[in-house]
């Protein structure tokens, strides 16, 4: 378990670097140290199959972000790096719901059964009878496409949502409409 | 989008073919081994991706490749849908596996029903939806210059 704590404290660091830093390369990078220590945790606590997603799937964002930036601007621009006052008063109120939220959620987690003890029955039963049900060998293909198949749709539906937003949103159509009228 | 060094193509090249052929097979072994459509699927894309930032590319081939691959990622999506939709017509319900496919000898290739198609149709679907959003983002004729 104390490996999962390193894990969750060099997450925290590296996404305070990502957003702080200026250099937008290295905040790529510090998402891809987020993205690796999650696929870290995933192979400590047995889940080979989301393991091997997150590490493809972290991958190729980073390569994404990189080659995006490296054809775009390095620098971000909209951190400002001074101290200012009126940026006092969002902090204290930041810090202070923060401190809320988190004793509320020390509280509703207290309730939940130890850690490796689910509640829920119902994945009992898919495995005991994965196999025979579907004769699929791999338990969590045999659940998300067998006894969840619906829950897989809808995943790729989010995908195909998301894939046609970003087309949507890059189309050089829309673009030049865009700088020519509201450029002025 | 302009291209890398030799010493990048060189290896580019000989990884390329290495990284298709683990996704394709971690999108056929889905349901034996851990894996399954959506990470080979990614690995798929990362194949593609890699020889397009490697090799770079000229507007043309980038509008034909994003058409094609936005194409290809619908089709994956009909297909997952038909596969579904299968199990409605032969026997009662909308992602109905065993009544419909059989499940095969289990812990051999052909087993699990509908699982193994399905695998395949989300590895096209998400590969050609990764290399879409790949091109829309990376590619050259897409990018603003400010």
């Amino acid at each position: 378990m104390i490996e999962l704590y390193v894990l969750l404290a060099a997450m925290i660091v590296a996404a305070l670097v990502a957003i702080e830093i200026k250099d937008l390369l290295a905040a790529a990078v510090a998402l891809g140290i987020v993205g690796f220590s999650v696929a870290i945790m995933f192979i400590l606590l047995q889940a080979p199959d989301l393991a091997i997603v997150q590490v493809v799937v972290e991958t190729l964002t980073v390569v994404f972000f990189a080659a995006v930036i490296l054809r775009t601007t390095n620098s971000d621009t909209t951190i400002a790096g001074r101290f200012r006052h009126e940026l006092i008063f969002p902090t204290v109120m930041y810090v202070t719901f923060g401190l809320v939220f988190l004793v509320l959620v020390g509280r509703a987690l207290a309730g939940l059964p130890e850690f490796g003890n689910p509640t829920m029955l119902v994945a009992r039963e898919y495995i005991a009878l994965g196999l025979e049900r579907t004769g699929a060998a791999n338990v969590v293909a045999a659940v998300i496409l067998d006894f969840r198949g619906y829950d897989t749709l809808g995943e790729a539906t989010v995908l195909f949502t998301a894939v046609i937003g970003v087309l949507t949103l890059m189309r050089r159509a829309g673009r030049r409409e865009l700088t020519s009228e509201n450029r002025n | 989008m302009r291209g890398m060094s030799p010493v990048v193509q060189v290896i580019a090249r000989l990884l390329a073919g290495l990284l298709f052929l683990f996704g394709t097979y971690i999108v056929m072994h889905g349901h034996l081994t851990p894996g399954g459509g959506f990470a080979g699927g990614v690995l798929v894309a990362a194949a593609f991706i890699l020889m397009s930032l490697a090799f770079g590319s000229v507007e043309h081939t980038e509008r034909n490749s994003y058409t094609l691959s936005s194409v290809v990622e619908s089709l994956g999506g009909v297909l997952f849908v038909c596969l579904a939709l299968a199990g409605y017509v032969a026997v009662a319900y909308f992602f109905q596996n065993a009544a419909t496919y059989g499940t095969g000898t289990p812990l051999k290739l052909i087993s699990g029903g509908m699982i193994l198609p399905a695998n395949i149709a989300i590895g096209i679907k998400v590969g050609a939806g990764l290399f879409a959003v790949f091109l829309a983002l990376g590619a050259s004729r897409f990018v603003m210059k400010d």
